[in-house]
């Protein structure tokens, strides 16, 4: 049943990789913007289903970003992969640097050391004259193994990386959480003590899961320096953290789809918005969250009840 | 071995409150032990110091001819002491299959952080162990029911069954039948003694009830005010009047043998 | 030398400004553990509102001191309405939920009411000026000061002696006290914790509009301000501890001075200065430095 979910997952992943070409500019655009999100969305659902919602992770989502253009601009080096590489790796490094003070918060004190951390670094971008201060600076387009694409080309290449990047990223999440580790975030949040006490080290569980939700950020920063050109502080702004906390909520925890329809369905209620009600997507927006935060079905918690399972048996997300 | 814990000189104070002083015992294996005391003598300090939550301020605590004195909790569980609660630490979201299934898999997960992130969940061998454990605590009939939901005496069951997920030789109960009605007490003792005698554990238990702790300890430990002022068969140690004066009270024979 | 004491007066001003904008925030927190994000927008409201009632007024040419007073009636006002519109339309409905699930409704809250303010005073800027020159200024040596600045400073400091006092001297101050300190017990004792939480807010929702009020002729009033004030208060109210009117006054001072120290003296960090102090307090003493850690309950 399991495997059945990842091969219909690929598959759509390889549906929508063939579809590309033939759909619009703005579309591919969007949807690349949407690809890279998730991946940091999904970093937050692994964090919540541990029950820790981090207030900061634009930081590594900046990181990530930062990477690439402060790469690009300084040595040259336009290849995408590599690019994108080295934001995952700094992202990395910075996660596990972070995590050795985070992973020994909770709640709420977890979500505010988050986000001091960011506000760091966005104090740290904006003050900076060769990190661009304020205005950031502009990202020069990649090229793929030496190939420079040129005009509609160039937004394909791209969206496929990120569509590749995701499906990978998918697959191997999909196995994390059916793994031991992976496996244990529902009760860390349940009974940390009991976990303890059967030979589990939380703080370390917990880490681990910063490292991964940290990576994924980076990455998803990388996509978004490379789709929009350009980076700057506001990227690691706490505006931006909540954002994709936004997403995660109406996204819900409950899989790794999750993560992807999610960022998906906010790109277009955002783009709609911006369209029919330029003036007030903000209270469409806040409204969209409110209901959905206020009509979840009854759980524990309107957070924790989204949790709940359908099926009894499945401890692991689809 | 002869002994399977040594505790030996056992101190523990905090600032200037002494919670344990000079507690020297040594648990033959296969013993069944019962600790009793008002609250505040330091039954608790005790349990947490041998499982490891508190560290002695003084003395040494030997299992299995191994001193893990001051060693954290992880480690003590992984060399086989493990622990229950007075309210039962279960995973409340999840089934109590799924709580037993990920006791079980996580004492098969050896190694570090990042081997357990390759290991499956899920493994046949991992199945069949957690419904015998189920099926020993006799609690199969809970299996897909949430844990939250669970009546107090499964949650208890639930509780020790998990603990002893990772075949431990020493295990420590923390008031196991407190919150349970008196018709239910000796029943879920039943089932619970016999499971770990069935697995082989020595076990030192916490009681406030005398009823149950003449009837299942083979030995008794009395704490008053931090130290152990008698430790003998349960019969002779409850009688002892000095016994009934400080902790347990006169005893009524006519309850006793209601149960017995 | 005079390093130092500008140093030491803009630290104060700014301390001024975060605390009264902080102030309320944690008085909510204490009393009813929200984490309240639409308090940027109370801030941004009563700075609106400021601007515009008081911009008329003096623009009137009636006497000065009518048209401080006006500032914090409006400010009372607004307040008194967000807060009585937000916590009985919105936040009873998630009371009880766990933490972050509030946090998240008044975020949701907080993004709504931008737009309000966008759609009742649209994109433009506003300047209120005149209380800056009603207030004069005062030579100190080689520095001028504002006399409204001045003012500030001692308004932050009235309501902070005002608001300990308050908490530990009258029924109200010392129901919120306890409800601060234990709700379950509060409620247990018979106190209408219902009532508290709807008052508490209500005043919390008037403070952070009146250090809007107040800000209005110190900054330029436009779309965002709440956005930025939000997180500042956020770090002043983690740093002194969560419900605590005294650790958001030396929370205050503390982020206020060392930023303050960083204008005059490392201007890079100025930004940085303030949530690396953020940082350092949570990571010493995530509870805050002035509230008791909340004991795990098993």
């Amino acid at each position: 049943m399991a495997r059945r979910s990842i091969v219909f997952g690929l598959l759509a992943f390889v549906i929508v990789a063939a579809m590309a070409p033939a759909l619009p500019t703005w579309l591919v655009s969007l949807a690349t913007v949407a690809l890279a999100n998730a991946l940091v969305v999904l970093g937050l659902i692994i964090l919540w289903r541990a029950g820790l919602v981090p207030f900061g992770q634009a930081l590594f989502y900046a990181i990530g970003a930062y990477a690439v253009a402060l790469i690009t601009r300084y040595t040259g080096m336009r290849d995408a992969l590599i690019l994108i590489a080295a934001g995952a790796v700094l992202s990395c490094l910075a996660a596990i640097l972070a995590g050795f003070l985070l992973a020994r918060y909770r709640e709420i004190f977890f979500s505010m050391l988050s986000l001091a951390m960011s506000m760091i670094l966005y104090g740290v971008l904006v003050k900076t004259e060769t990190l661009g201060s304020t205005d950031g600076f502009g990202v020069e387009p990649p090229t793929y193994f030496g190939y420079a694409p040129q005009g509609h080309m160039r937004l394909l290449a791209l969206f496929w990386l990120a569509l590749a990047f995701c499906a990978a990223s998918a697959l191997l999440i999909s196995l994390y959480f059916r793994s031991v580790a992976g496996s244990l975030a529902v009760p860390i949040r349940d009974s940390e003590i009991r976990l303890e006490f059967l030979g589990v080290s939380v703080n370390r569980l917990i880490h681990l899961n910063l490292v991964v939700a940290g990576t994924l950020a980076g990455i998803g920063g990388a996509l978004v320096a490379l789709s929009i050109e350009h980076v700057d502080p506001n990227m690691s702004y706490w505006t931006t953290s909540g954002g994709f906390v936004f997403v995660t909520i109406l996204a819900g925890a409950g899989s790794v789809a999750a993560a992807f329809v999610g960022s998906f369905a906010f790109e277009f209620l955002k783009s709609i918005a911006y369209d029919i009600l330029p003036g007030t997507w903000q209270i469409f927006l806040g409204t969209a969250l409110l209901i959905t935060i206020l009509f979840l079905p009854e759980g524990i918690g309107s957070l924790y009840g989204r949790l709940r399972r359908r099926k009894p048996q499945s401890m692991g997300a689809s | 071995m002869s002994a399977i814990l040594v505790v030996h000189d056992l101190e523990k104070t905090f600032g200037s409150l002494v919670a344990a002083r000079a507690i020297n015992i040594a648990v033959p294996p296969l013993q069944t032990v019962g600790i009793i005391g008002a609250n505040g003598a330091g039954k608790t300090t005790f349990v947490n110091m041998i499982t490891g939550h508190l560290r002695p301020s003084r003395g040494t605590i030997v299992f299995e001819d191994r001193d893990i004195t001051g060693r954290p909790s992880r480690e003590i569980t992984r060399l086989g002491i493990a622990r229950s609660f007075q309210l039962p630490q279960i995973f409340s979201s999840l089934t109590v299959l799924e709580n037993m299934c990920a006791a079980t898999a996580i004492a098969h997960a050896a190694g570090g952080l990042l081997r357990q992130a390759l290991t499956p969940l899920h493994s046949p061998g991992t199945m069949a162990e957690s419904e015998a454990a189920l099926e020993l605590f006799r609690i199969t009939s809970y299996r897909h029911a949430r844990a939250a939901a669970l009546p107090q005496g499964v949650r208890k069951l639930l509780d020790i069954a998990m603990a002893v997920a990772g075949a431990p030789r020493v295990l420590l109960l923390d008031e196991p039948t407190s919150g349970i009605s008196i018709e239910e007490k000796f029943g879920l003792m039943e089932v619970v003694m016999s499971a770990l005698k069935n697995r082989r554990i020595t076990v030192l238990f916490v009681e406030h009830d005398m009823d149950i702790v003449e009837r299942y300890a083979d030995r008794v430990l009395a704490f008053y005010d931090g130290a152990v002022i008698a430790d003998g068969p349960p019969i002779e140690t409850l009688e002892n009047p000095r016994i009934q004066e400080l902790i347990s009270g006169p005893k009524l024979k006519a309850a006793a043998q209601r149960h017995a | 030398m005079l390093t130092a004491f500008a140093i030491v007066t803009d630290g104060l001003v700014y301390a001024a400004y975060l605390f009264l904008v902080a102030v309320g925030l944690t008085l909510i927190f204490g009393v009813m553990r929200i984490l309240n994000v639409a308090h940027g927008s109370f801030y941004a409201f009563g700075a609106y509102g400021a601007a515009i009632a008081v911009g008329v007024y003096f623009d009137r040419g009636w006497p000065a001191a009518g048209g401080f007073l006006l500032m914090v009636l409006v400010a009372m006002a607004i307040g008194l309405v967000l807060g009585l519109v937000l916590e009985r339309g919105l936040l009873r409905l998630v009371y009880g939920k766990d933490e972050i699930v509030v946090v998240l409704v008044t975020y949701a809250a907080f993004l709504i009411l931008e737009d309000v303010i966008r759609l009742i005073w649209g994109p433009n800027s506003y300047a209120l000026y005149q209380p800056l020159g009603a207030a004069g200024t005062v030579d100190v040596g080689a520095l001028v000061l504002s006399g409204y600045d001045i003012g500030l400073v001692a308004l932050a400091g009235l309501l902070a002696i005002g608001a300990s006092f308050a908490l530990k001297h009258t029924r109200w101050g010392r129901l919120l006290t306890v409800v601060i300190f234990d709700r379950e017990l509060a409620a247990a004792f018979g106190i209408n914790v219902t009532l508290v939480y709807t008052i508490t807010f209500v005043i919390g929702a008037m403070l952070g509009a009146l250090g809007g009020a107040v800000m209005a002729p110190k900054i330029a009033v436009t779309l965002g301000i709440g956005v930025e004030v939000i997180v500042l208060a956020f770090a002043v109210v983690a740093i002194g501890g969560m419900g605590s009117v005294g650790g958001a006054f030396i929370g205050a001072l503390l982020v206020g001075e060392s930023r303050a120290a960083a204008v005059h003296l490392l201007p890079q960090v100025e930004l940085f200065v303030i949530y690396a102090v953020m940082a350092l307090v949570l990571v010493f003493r995530p509870q805050g430095l002035f509230t008791r850690a909340q004991p795990r309950k098993i």
